[in-house]
């Protein structure tokens, strides 16, 4: 079943278009992902889908209702915690929570959810003082003290240290098995690897591809890169005899082989035939980077 | 609404400097202004009464809240757009109008604190009078406060930052305060000013200011100006509110 349903959303701005053709769906309980670099139109996407923004084409529809004619129904079944948004600096933990619960018909227990993103001890402090970890979880916990069907997280662990990001990520996943949907807008790789069902690739205000990831990694095939320095000089032409092998680039006295199969084991096995070891050896496997790569042409970053 | 008032509340009390500040100027510059030998003898332009008995501190209590009215509110609501406090309210069920209700009820008590401090201090330290038709003061000032804490929000409606904010509502009090005859007492303006003083809200509010404090019912129009203004601003303040 799909809770959110986009089809040809188009959205353009004074001077420039920030969301061109997009669609996709979104399925009940899974964690989609909205992956693309800097001002592909993600944020733009998920504010149209939240009902803050009127798109100029298209039709969105979240748990069947239309974001722009039905926003009061629309607030009540999705909860959203936004890239730029904010608390005002004095309001404490537990009141920013007690005050948001207000607002909806049937909250959650703000309390019980205050303990799940692992607020209770800061539970007084202001959120002027908390540390950007605790702010998002403070935002998360807000995105769903309404007991939403749907939850849309924005950028939700830029500017975190990798620890911060690390605890919020399975926070999410705690979210998810707790049967709300998620939709998760990012621009980091491992992110989204590592959370989402489905991704959603977007570029230049275009979906590239929707697929999960595992299935983008497929697309660029099962390739592998070989990294290293040869203890004695290796000629090419040894390597590329090998039929696991398609390609060998040097750079400086590093020689980077790439090809699929079991490469690294006949690699290293061909070396020591001829007594080379190969020092620094690293084995790297094609990464959502790499499928970002060969779709659109370009790094992400 | 009743926990948005608790918060905004408690908001306002850790940020109690700035509110304070803002409304001890009317205090301060009433014991100032009364030290003045002139407006402390009987003036046959307000009939035989003295400035200080209930001219000065009905204005300083116009001042106090113009000062609620057009820089604390404002500023607070447009801060909040700016720095998204709105925008992140956006996305739940709540009605704006809840929380324009909020803000102008909270204002509205920090300006009747205002008020009583400013009588009792020239009631104690000027000898001023106290008003005198308390039933009609309290209305009048309820009436007028309301009025004039929704003009407020019109502006916090639109202002998309606290600086604008500021701005917009420092040039709207001045002529304000004019027309409410706070450097020309109405007695002296010219026809024409007399007529833009009445319909002004802030004329109609002192003048009925003046009538209770002397023991007089309040007018019907000055109360017919105040209510038309109130429904008028209230209305056009949630009709332009933005969130963003």
């Amino acid at each position: 079943m799909n809770v959110i349903e986009v089809q040809n959303l188009h959205k353009r701005y004074r001077d420039h278009v920030a969301v061109d053709d997009v669609s996709f769906d979104v399925r009940a309980g899974e964690i989609f992902g909205i992956l693309g670099p800097n001002g592909a139109g993600k944020t733009t996407t998920v504010e149209c889908v939240s009902g803050l923004r009127i798109p100029d084409g298209g039709t969105v529809r979240v748990a069947g209702l239309d974001p722009v004619t039905e926003g009061d129904a629309l607030r009540r079944v999705l909860g959203v915690q936004l890239q730029s948004a904010a608390l005002p600096e004095q309001i404490k933990v537990w009141e920013a929570l007690d005050l948001y619960a207000s607002f909806y018909p049937d909250p959650a227990d703000w309390r019980e959810l205050m303990e799940r993103v692992g607020l209770g001890p800061k539970r007084d402090s202001a959120f002027g003082k908390l540390s950007g970890g605790q702010r998002q979880r403070l935002s998360v916990a807000l995105a769903l003290v309404g007991r939403p069907r749907v939850a849309v997280l924005d950028e939700l662990t830029t500017g975190l240290d990798p620890q911060a990001r690390r605890d919020t990520w399975q926070l999410v996943e705690q979210v998810r098995d707790s049967g709300v949907t998620i939709v998760l807008v990012t621009h980091f790789m491992e992110e989204a690897e590592r959370l989402c069902d489905r991704i959603a690739l977007i570029d230049t205000g275009r979906v590239v591809a929707v697929d999960s990831p595992a299935g983008f990694i497929g697309r660029v095939g099962g390739e592998q890169r070989l990294r290293f320095r040869p203890s004695v000089p290796v000629d090419d032409a040894v390597l590329l005899a090998l039929p696991e092998v398609a390609d060998v680039r040097r750079t400086g006295e590093q020689v980077v082989v790439t090809g699929t199969g079991n490469l690294a084991a006949v690699v290293t096995l061909a070396l020591a035939e001829r007594q080379i070891v190969p020092e620094d050896l690293r084995v790297e496997q094609a990464s959502l980077d790499d499928a970002f790569v060969a779709l659109t042409g370009r790094k992400l970053a | 609404m009743k926990k948005i008032m608790v918060v905004e509340t408690k908001l306002l009390l850790r940020d109690w400097v700035a509110t304070l500040l803002a409304l001890a100027l009317p205090v301060a510059l009433l014991l100032l202004l009364g030290q003045i030998p002139d407006l402390r003898k009987a003036d046959p332009n307000l009939g035989g009464e003295r400035v200080v008995d209930a001219q000065l501190p009905a204005q300083m209590i116009l001042l106090a809240l113009l000062t609620a009215s057009f820089t604390v509110l404002p500023n607070a609501l447009a801060t909040y757009r700016e720095r998204g406090v709105l925008r992140r309210m956006s996305t739940t069920p709540v009605n704006p109008a809840r929380l324009l209700g909020a803000q102008l009820a909270l204002n509205l008590v920090v300006a009747s604190i205002a008020a009583v401090v400013v009588i009792l201090s020239g009631w104690l330290v000027l000898g001023s009078q106290l008003p005198a038709q308390v039933f009609g003061f309290v209305l009048v000032f309820l009436l007028g406060a309301a009025a004039m804490l929704a003009l407020g929000l019109v502006i916090a409606a639109v202002a998309p930052n606290g600086t604008t904010a500021s701005t917009i509502g420092s040039i709207s009090m001045f002529p304000l305060l004019f027309v409410a005859g706070m450097w020309i007492p109405r007695e002296v303006m010219p026809d024409a000013l007399r007529v833009i003083s009445d319909f002004s809200v802030v004329g109609p509010f002192v003048n009925a200011m003046r009538d209770t404090w002397a023991g007089e019912w309040p007018q019907l129009p000055h109360l017919a100006v105040m209510a038309a203004g109130l429904v008028l601003f209230s209305g056009l303040a949630v009709r332009l509110f933005r969130w963003e």
